[in-house]
């Protein structure tokens, strides 16, 4: 059965020229890009293309039967939003209420790199620099001789 | 700024992922014309219930969720005279039958969707789910999942009597 089927895939892909066997191709390229922008509803992080539950199969039947019945790639993804809500595009539609969304991503570096360039200006303000005095500087040598005889030590 | 991320994850795990929006509720019940359970030679269409304030169930002997939900339909039918149009969906038409005779049935008629067809066109994607459609063939109510107590007497029960007010 397997040799059969075998030389009957090799037959197959032995006349690529004929139209039948590109309109196939095309098709077939159709339904996966299409398998692939469509999130299984069950699993919900795999598309319909990566999906082995039953649903997502049978979702990507309905794909293939609509696109062998010409329909456009536009209209079979307006059939699955209409059935299973925008949720069901892998890669959400830019709307009103998907903006933060994609969006909030951006603003939240932005406030970010405000609140470290506003943190980082107040602390030059209090960071002032003065020379040390007499009493300071001869402190600051007893201690530094006192850590370097230990290390000798 | 903890506090404010605090809050979004706060709201976030509340939200359950499973609900996603409904693009059902508002818009006609899709028509659908599928066999009868027990008599697989005769079609039933949403039609028929056109005029009628009426539920649609998604049901199958092998979801167990289903099980659970079963004996509140039963009751939703009987106390409340609701009429429920059941779609045993992807199953066998021999369990079923057997499901309907040992738990009760509350349907005024089962309908096969044995190929899932009519499944996508309702949308359905975790069972049961339970519709609820008005006078005029509208889709006013989705549920994915158990029909729990604390859902039928809040939210479908209040409903139902809207829709069944004169």
């Amino acid at each position: 059965m397997r040799t059969v089927l075998a030389l009957l895939m090799l037959l197959l892909a032995q006349s690529p020229g004929t139209a039948w066997a590109d309109s196939h191709a095309e098709l077939d390229r159709r339904a996966k890009d299409l398998a692939a922008q469509l999130r299984c509803l069950v699993c919900q992080n795999q598309t319909i293309a990566e999906s082995n539950a039953e649903l997502a199969r049978d979702l990507r039947a309905v794909v293939r039967e609509q696109l062998s019945q010409g329909r456009s790639d536009r209209e079979i993804i307006a059939f699955m939003v209409a059935r299973y809500g925008d949720f069901v595009l892998y890669k959400p539609p830019l709307k009103a209420t998907t903006l933060l969304l994609w969006f909030g991503p951006a603003l939240l570096l932005a406030a970010g790199a405000a609140t470290l360039f506003l943190y980082l200006r107040r602390r030059r303000g209090r960071l002032d620099e003065r020379a040390l005095t007499e009493e300071e500087q001869r402190r600051a040598r007893t201690l530094l001789e006192g850590a370097s005889d230990r290390e000798a030590r | 700024m903890f506090l404010v991320v605090a809050a979004f994850l706060a709201i976030g795990l509340g939200l359950n992922p499973r609900e996603v929006p409904s693009p059902f509720v508002g818009k006609s019940v899709p028509a659908f014309a599928a066999p009868l359970l027990k008599e697989p030679q005769r079609k039933f269409s949403q039609e028929e219930m056109l005029g009628k304030v009426w539920v649609l169930n998604f049901w199958a002997t092998w979801c167990p969720p289903c099980r659970e939900e079963h004996p509140l339909l039963v009751e939703l039918a009987r106390k409340e005279r609701v009429p429920i149009v059941g779609i045993n969906y992807k199953d066998d038409p021999a369990r079923a039958i057997a499901w309907l005779r040992d738990l009760g049935d509350p349907y005024v008629a089962t309908l096969t969707d044995f190929e899932g067809r009519m499944g996508i066109d309702f949308g359905v994607y975790g069972m049961p789910e339970t519709f609820v459609i008005d006078r005029k063939g509208v889709i006013r109510y989705k549920r994915i999942g158990v029909i729990d107590r604390a859902r039928l007497d809040a939210e479908i029960l209040p409903l139902l009597k809207e829709l069944q007010r004169p």
